[in-house]
């Protein structure tokens, strides 16, 4: 065998080699048009049965028996005020605990099981938060099946969301930072305060919105608590005539929320409910892609934006 | 230079040692730990919470009944209490799922990693995310009145409700957390092992598969891992979707129930607290909570022992 010859099969052998490159590339791309083609399969499902049903009585009507005349308020109304409740509980636990294990935590056996847990934690299938919530909040501290002990319950659920991303975003601040606090003289907490939270508050705020997302559509543990699916009346008013104007009853007030509705809808025979509860997907679905395009895009301008 | 430190005589006791300063410090530890502290309290009552009411659960079922029995009739005058058929639902609609997930996320997260320009790299990854943040409900009302039509116009005799259509469902519900972490593993592997292959003459692929997967193979274990306790743990598609009818079978064509769906099934009625029917959700749960750890047992193994350090 001459050189060209050579030559000519080692070209041969290299051609068939980028022939398999070529068919992978292929299906990569057929691979995400999969998942992209099933996005719009299910967007236009819900838009063609769900959005001749969208009008503003929709939204301020109670859920009733006949399916024209029924409507989401309560749900709507329902899903705000639990998420005010997870909010205002994974929040401050999210951020603590996330700050101690970046900042304060010893290395020690107790620090690691403990970020273990969070992993672990992290890993719960959501329905099992639901049992716990059935048992402890329900009944054990007898809160009942109300709109705080489901609150409380998606706190639980998304406080590793919050911690995990809180960890990340203190992180990525350089020591230097620190290193310049401390010798002017600042204590840990200061530090803390004034320069490592601020400077990481894109990153915490990105973590809580994804986490708040996963929250509005997460349907069985707030099933497991026994949250009723009709409810036709809306929880007492935060806010009172008389004195002293601020009325915490609703936290004990039973409620529905917004996927616990479609659900509700969807497992009916009728064809109607079922257009309800497209409706109501719709409804759903624009508010947690809204806000995790939100959170997305902050994080977006933050790689952007921030040059340590 | 010592005149002006005489005029701040003060300047000692601000500087120095101040037992308000620390106080306040050593307050917002502990405060701070507690907080930490709570994810284990969180954890520890889980556990807690399902042994104490499966305990009394296994006080009127033998352990033996629950494990070998075929089966699941808690809330019949007949009651039966076999977690077979419930496991076996399980089993079935995860496997479909990850037959699906797992090739399609692996292909993905390839490509996305080695062979995809920036600009679909941009694109596809905050997609995949939106897809991923779906929430699951959505997606059993897609199975139910979009997929199973679309299956039954080519398996005629396919029923309303069925593991399949679950199946495929939570299949691409999971595909965005087994590309994004298997994608994340990935590029984590150091450029030099990559120019290493390119420069023995290796192609993209040939590299992909034989160099830069097996350089990740903890990060893709994890991953995988992820996917199954997703699949093993998703409640509310098969729950409208598979139908909630316990049904000991192997077959991916005909309606049945999984764990998660009875504890749906059950939530749904009114239970009173205390009654067997309140127990066998507390004993199904723990089922659950075991077989994920299993899971996560061996992922955490997997990830420690082929951990590759650069």
């Amino acid at each position: 065998m001459d050189k060209t010859d050579e030559l000519n099969e080692l070209r041969r052998i290299i051609g068939l080699h980028k022939r398999w490159d070529f068919l992978f590339m292929i299906t990569g791309i057929i691979a995400l048009m999969i998942a992209i083609l099933t996005f719009i399969a299910l967007f236009a499902q819900m838009l063609i049965d769900g959005m001749p049903r969208l009008s503003w009585d929709f939204f301020t009507s109670f859920p009733s028996r006949r399916p024209e005349s029924a409507g989401i308020l309560s749900a709507w109304v329902g899903t705000t005020l639990v998420m005010l409740v997870t909010a205002a509980t994974a929040v401050p636990l999210g951020v603590g605990a996330g700050v101690y294990l970046e900042e304060y935590a010893p290395k020690n056996i107790f620090t690691e099981i403990l970020e273990i847990n969070v992993t672990n934690l992290a890993g719960v299938p959501s329905i099992i938060y639901g049992l716990l919530a059935l048992g402890l909040f329900v009944y054990q501290l007898g809160l009942g099946q109300s709109i705080l002990s489901a609150g409380l319950a998606l706190a639980l659920l998304i406080l590793p969301v919050v911690i995990v991303a809180t960890r990340e975003a203190i992180r990525s601040i350089p020591v230097a930072i620190r290193e310049g606090a401390y010798a002017l003289g600042a204590t840990k907490w200061q530090t803390v305060y004034d320069h490592l939270l601020p400077y990481s508050s894109a990153g915490i705020l990105t973590g809580i919105i994804i986490g708040l997302a996963r929250a509005i559509g997460e349907t069985a543990p707030i099933i497991t608590i026994g949250a009723l699916t009709f409810i036709a009346f809306l929880p007492p008013s935060p806010i009172t005539e008389g004195f002293p104007y601020i009325s915490f009853e609703w936290l004990t007030a039973p409620f529905t929320v917004m996927p616990i509705q479609m659900f509700n809808w969807v497992s009916r025979p009728e064809e109607a409910f079922q257009l309800n509860a497209a409706a109501a997907g719709l409804v759903l679905v624009v508010m947690t892609l809204t806000m995790n395009g939100l959170a997305i895009y902050l994080r977006y301008r933050m790689r952007k934006n921030i040059k340590w | 230079m010592s005149d002006k430190l005489d005029k701040n005589k003060n300047y000692a006791g601000r500087l120095g040692y101040s037992y308000r300063r620390n106080l306040r410090e050593r307050l917002i530890e502990s405060v701070l730990f507690l907080s930490a502290a709570l994810s284990v309290v969180i954890m520890l009552s889980i556990v807690v919470m399902l042994v104490k009411e499966s305990f009394v659960f296994f006080q009127h079922v033998s352990l033996w009944d629950f494990l070998t029995d075929t089966q699941w009739t808690p809330l019949f005058d007949d009651a039966h209490y076999g977690i077979l058929p419930l496991v076996a639902g399980t089993v079935v609609s995860s496997t479909v799922a990850l037959l699906v997930a797992l090739p399609l996320g692996t292909i993905i997260a390839i490509y996305l990693s080695e062979f995809a320009p920036f600009s679909v790299r941009e694109i596809a990854k905050p997609f995949l995310e939106l897809l991923g943040g779906i929430p699951t409900v959505v997606y059993g009302y897609f199975a139910l009145l979009f997929v199973t039509p679309l299956l039954q116009m080519i398996f005629p005799t396919l029923p309303g409700f069925s593991l399949l259509s679950a199946g495929l469902v939570m299949g691409i519900m999971i595909i965005p957390y087994v590309s994004s972490m298997t994608e994340d593993a990935m590029r984590a592997v150091p450029m030099h092992l990559r120019e290493g292959s390119y420069a023995m003459g290796a192609t993209r692929f040939q590299t992909a598969i034989r160099v830069v997967m097996p350089a990740a193979f903890s990060g893709i274990a994890a991953a995988y891992i992820l996917g199954i306790s997703r699949a093993v743990g998703e409640t509310m598609v098969v729950a409208i979707a598979a139908g909630m009818q316990p049904n000991l079978t192997w077959n991916p064509m005909e309606p049945a129930a999984t764990i998660t769906a009875y504890i749906v099934q059950v939530s749904l009625g009114d239970l009173p607290h205390g009654s067997i029917g309140y127990q066998t959700i507390f004993a199904a749960g723990l089922t659950l909570l075991l077989m994920t750890l299993v899971f996560n047992i061996i992922g955490h193994v997997l990830r420690k022992r082929y951990r590759e350090i650069y």
